[in-house]
């Protein structure tokens, strides 16, 4: 392997993060100018959105009802299952929610943006549809981050729902909770705060997923290697960035919130 | 802030006896990394001539028709395209240019999600204004003018490679562009559909006067289109007797080290003096 300079590294990471800026800037600077490709829009929700509610409902109900499952023991043996429902609510609608569901479509979406952009690029295509008159920024990334961050916020109230769904299952047929008990809880401890937390988190972790997906798609370089390099790069950056931007907006929210 | 544009006045030289220049490369030098590629090139490409570039692998012939398309800035030097300085326009500027000139890539690039039809619909679907019933006729006769108007339901997936390169020909000439680029259109082809292609590029010269660079490994290719004229009346292209061979606007530009060192005819070519070119033409 070459040996790079620290300055030549740190010059080249520099670079990176300023393209990945530019790239995300003008992914919302064009939705301001024309052409819009309101079809790409609707494609690509079909794809991200309903391609994806498999692994999100499957995903939401499972962590759900192990986080009933694991929590119940503990409460049971304080006299406290009853509030199990509460339990299950609040970690589900304020963190768990969007973060595996952040982290699902993460693994589904950016890796197959990476894919397909950066076989588009190591094949020319890119560079015939600039030759053609038409902007990729526009054309290819702004559908996909639209997509993303509109179909993501109803895929994490869909793993919410789902996750509670699983909890009440575990709740009712194991512990023998009473199911409307459950669910009055679980709806009654949720405050203005939860809710905004756990819906501002998923539009922020879409414009993650989509913005780097496309960014190391369009970076892609090698051939059929580069491409492949691009969609593990992906998945595990946009991955990262997820975990981060989540530690930081919970932070930020709970000292605006005053959260005790 | 970037300079504007500046459009190309009557104060660039003009190639002597020639008409407009469509295409000036003005002292043009790219290098990648350490590597010069073009170094301080010059030539011009006049309306409806068409121009072949050859040179060994790696010797910028490529990298002359993306500078041409604005896909890749010149380190230094003025390229003008259609009189537009295209070396310092901005991406957004260059997209209404780029819709005046069509390219074909070398190995076609055309969409593989994208069927036959929306492949060659796409630069009209783009501009808008038009249905995809009214681009139904337009999409039709580019197949038909290259022939493959049976292939326009199929993926790019179930053409063989000479008809991926027709069909990046009909994406490439559906508006009627003033130039045409092409990226070495018969390289890995077998000689029958090489001739066939070769073709369609003279009948696209001599029927609609488009000027065009052609960038291309075989030298044969550009012999026959200097030697060759289409027929419109038995649609086919026909031998040109030997005296009327020098009114084919047909030219040859030949690249070596970063340099150009051939830039002329083909009677030119052939009365060439220089070792390099007389063991490139043998």
């Amino acid at each position: 392997m070459e040996l790079i300079s620290p300055t030549d590294f740190a010059k080249e990471k520099l670079k990176a993060v300023q393209d990945y800026s530019v790239l995300a800037g003008q992914s919302v600077s064009n939705l301001f100018r024309v052409p819009r490709y309101f079809a790409d829009m609707i494609q690509q929700a079909d794809l991200i959105g309903f391609g994806s509610l498999p692994i999100v409902v499957l995903t939401g109900l499972s962590i759900g009802a192990e986080l009933a499952l694991n929590s119940a023991n503990t409460l049971q043996r304080f006299g406290s299952l009853s509030l199990i429902g509460q339990l299950v609510s609040v970690g589900m609608v304020r963190e768990l929610g969007p973060i595996i569901t952040g982290l699902m479509v993460a693994g589904r979406n950016a890796s197959g943006m990476a894919s397909e952009l950066g076989s588009m690029i190591v094949t020319e295509q890119i560079d015939a549809m600039r030759a053609l008159g038409t902007d990729p920024m526009k054309k290819l990334v702004t559908p996909r981050v639209v997509s993303t961050v509109f179909m993501l916020f109803f895929l994490t109230i869909i793993s919410d729902l789902l996750g509670l769904f699983g909890g009440a299952l575990i709740s009712t047929f194991l512990y023998g909770l009473d199911w409307h008990q459950y669910w009055s809880t679980a709806w009654q401890i949720l405050v203005f705060q939860d809710v905004f937390m756990g819906l501002v988190k998923p539009v922020l972790f879409g414009f993650v997923i989509a913005t780097v997906g496309c960014y190391y798609g369009l970076n892609a370089r090698g051939g059929t290697q580069g491409v492949g390099r691009a969609t593990t790069q992906a998945v595990v950056a946009s991955s990262v960035l997820i975990l981060v931007v989540d530690l930081l907006v919970t932070k930020l929210l709970m000292s605006v919130f005053a959260y005790s | 802030m970037a300079a504007p544009p500046t459009v190309l006045e009557q104060g660039l030289p003009s190639a002597p006896g020639s008409a407009s220049a469509e295409i000036v490369f003005d002292r043009v030098t790219i290098a990648f990394e350490s590597n010069t590629v073009l170094d301080g090139i010059s030539f011009r490409l006049t309306k409806g001539e068409t121009k072949a570039i050859f040179g060994v692998a790696g010797s910028g012939k490529s990298t002359i028709l993306k500078l041409t398309l604005g896909l890749l800035k010149p380190d230094s030097g003025d390229i003008y395209v259609l009189g537009n300085d295209v070396a310092r326009m901005r991406e957004a500027e260059l997209f209404d240019l780029r819709r005046k000139i069509g390219m074909v890539f070398q190995e076609s690039a055309l969409f593989d999600s994208l069927s036959v039809r929306e492949n060659v619909a796409f630069r009209l679907l783009e501009e808008g204004h038009v249905s995809e019933e009214e681009v139904e006729q337009p999409v039709r006769e580019a197949l038909r003018f290259v022939e493959l108007e049976n292939t326009i339901d199929m993926f790019p997936s179930e053409l063989s490679g000479g008809m991926r390169r027709r069909v990046a020909i009909a994406r490439a000439i559906i508006t009627r562009p003033e130039i045409l680029l092409y990226d070495s259109p018969t390289g890995g082809l077998d000689p029958v559909t090489s001739t066939k292609i070769i073709e369609l590029i003279v009948k696209q010269r001599d029927v609609y006067q488009t000027s065009s660079l052609l960038v291309t490994h075989r030298l044969q290719d550009a012999f026959i289109m200097a030697t060759h004229y289409f027929d419109r009346q038995t649609n086919q292209m026909q031998p040109l007797s030997p005296g009327s061979r020098s009114e084919v606007p047909m030219g040859f530009l030949i690249l070596r080290d970063g340099k150009i060192i051939f830039d002329g005819d083909a009677h030119e070519l052939a009365q060439s003096k220089d070792e390099y070119i007389r063991e490139y033409i043998s």
